[in-house]
């Protein structure tokens, strides 16, 4: 083990792992963290704490984390290198650890044009793989990026995020290689709808061996609405929707639509739990984490193990 | 080159208001090239200026002038008779140009009459991009000839964001993906196993961030 993430024993002990995400309140508001947090509890072994996500301004992750870590989850502090540069980075890590966060998301994150403030300067100081190598150093060597040494270095268990279904294709399995050989311990994938080419890409992770070096948590996202299904596949970058996906919502009810949005979400993360090489599963349920004790307890995945 | 654009008309009258004499710079370098500030756009400009001028009753008086090079003190000299008499400069080169008149003609205002925006090369006629951001430590020899630091949105040095669609970039389909360029070029001077190899964290000290940057050549300098 590297590290006390729950997280980390829960993949080591050979356990489907289940994680979700907590994004922060829009204000100072720490009520609605504790009302997220009551509804994931039990249901997952550790939640991310988005930062900044879409580029809209939100509670830092890492003070919304101590929050969770308060409630008794397990927070994944995600953290973009869009808005900070490699000083604010290690400051934060240090502080997080201090608070006793020892899992972590290490992104680029989305270009402030998606956000509410697109005249902000994006830092990209690090890009999303330095960024693991710096924390893995931290970790490792015990040695700021600049070289001084760290009391108590974080030993921080090092998340990355890929995404299967952005382009070129052909370059995604080797941008994985890249990522763990920076130092990713796990990684968290793009919602998966299109199961076919998740099963593609995975063939070639396997074949590379990556899947032993690295834990690989497929991500899920619920539908909503066929509205939703819609605006994913058509609005959002990099994201894979089939259309027989949108035409099988189109086909329900407006106030069945969501149920189907549930099953399918569960029908999809039993068929991820035959690909080979997944380690677990990310649900990022937008908004709508009340529906992830159900989808969790659906898909086979509760009680989730005791490790602690 | 260094590409510019002339700034909205009414900025430059609300930045010469004041005046009644005025001397009109040009550059014949960069801003000749991407059509802001040559020969030509001071004779646009300073016709246009006149006109508006007049038809507010008031009479302007342009001298209008193009150096050979703006940002070079030895052309720059040539400005030095100009000068006298007139009561404001209007620059339409880039900011090393405006900034060479300010540092020569002390007691003179200087305006610029473009936005300087960035280093880059033409693509067809009438389309500038941008191709470099000087920063001092070039990776161009190990990613195919293609920058990630000027041409990807999020500077990524070590291949290509999930927000890549079919060569496009994630913040606009007009937007090519730096890393797909990178990709199939490594690809076609088969290169590819390349893209494997990790680029570290970047030294920014080269490109600006130990403050502002400066060459000499001792073997040339006086």
């Amino acid at each position: 083990m590297k590290t006390d993430s729950v997280l980390e024993k829960v993949l080591n002990a050979g356990e489907l792992a289940v994680t979700s995400e907590c994004g922060p309140p829009r204000g100072s508001v720490p009520e609605k963290i504790r009302q997220k947090a009551e509804m994931l509890k039990g249901y997952i072994d550790a939640v991310n704490v988005t930062d900044n996500q879409t580029a809209m301004v939100r509670m830092s992750s890492f003070a919304a984390g101590v929050f969770l870590r308060q409630l008794g989850l397990h927070p994944i502090l995600q953290m973009v290198t869009r808005d900070r540069n490699r000083l604010a980075m290690q400051a934060d890590i240090l502080g997080a650890y201090a608070h006793g966060i020892n899992t972590m998301l290490c992104l680029s994150g989305d270009h402030p044009y998606f956000g509410d403030h697109p005249m902000a300067a994006p830092v990209h100081d690090l890009d999303s793989i330095q960024f693991v190598q710096l924390v893995k150093k931290m970790r490792e060597e015990g040695r700021f990026q600049g070289g001084g040494e760290i009391e108590n270095p974080p030993k921080m268990f090092i998340g990355a995020a890929a995404n299967p279904f952005a382009d070129p294709f052909e370059l995604r399995v080797a941008r994985l290689a890249k990522k763990v050989a920076a130092g990713a311990d796990f990684i968290q994938t793009q919602c998966i709808y299109n199961v076919d080419k998740f099963e593609k890409w995975m063939e070639g992770v396997c074949q590379r061996g990556l899947h032993q070096k690295c834990y690989i948590l497929a991500g899920v996202t619920p539908l909503k609405s066929v509205g939703m299904a819609r605006y994913m596949k058509n609005k959002v970058p990099g994201m894979d929707v089939p259309q027989e996906l949108v035409d099988r919502m189109a086909g329900v009810p407006k106030d069945k639509q969501a149920e189907e949005g549930i099953q399918i979400c569960v029908e999809t993360i039993e068929r991820l739990k035959m690909v080979k090489g997944v380690a677990g599963f990310h649900i990022m349920a937008i908004e709508w984490e009340q529906k992830v004790p159900e989808i969790v307890e659906r898909a086979g995945l509760y009680p989730r193990p005791k490790v602690e | 080159m260094i590409t510019a654009e002339r700034k909205p008309l009414e900025e430059i009258i609300d930045s010469i208001r004041p005046f009644q004499r005025i001397l009109l710079v040009g550059c014949n370098e960069c801003v000749t090239v991407c059509a802001a500030g040559g020969r030509k756009e001071v004779g646009i400009l300073s016709s246009l200026l006149q006109m508006s001028f007049l038809k507010q009753g008031k009479n302007l008086q342009i001298r209008e002038h193009t150096l050979e090079r703006q940002c070079d003190p030895e052309y720059v000299e040539e400005l030095t008779s100009l000068v006298d008499g007139v009561e404001a400069i209007l620059s339409m080169a880039c900011g090393c140009g405006v900034q060479e008149l300010s540092r020569r003609f002390k007691n003179k205002p200087v305006f610029p009459a473009v936005n300087t925006t960035f280093m880059g090369a033409s693509e067809r006629q009438g389309v500038w991009a941008e191709r470099c951001r000087g920063c001092g430590d070039c990776l161009l020899g190990i990613t195919g000839g293609i920058c990630p630091i000027a041409r990807c949105s999020k500077q990524l040095m070590n291949g290509p964001c999930g927000g890549s669609t079919s060569g496009k970039c994630e913040i606009s389909p007009e937007v090519d993906c730096a890393w797909q360029l990178i990709w199939d070029r490594l690809k076609l001077l088969g290169l590819e196993n390349r893209y494997e190899e990790i680029i570290p964290a970047k030294d920014w000290r080269p490109g600006g961030a130990a403050g502002p940057r400066k060459i000499i050549r001792e073997d040339l300098a006086e």
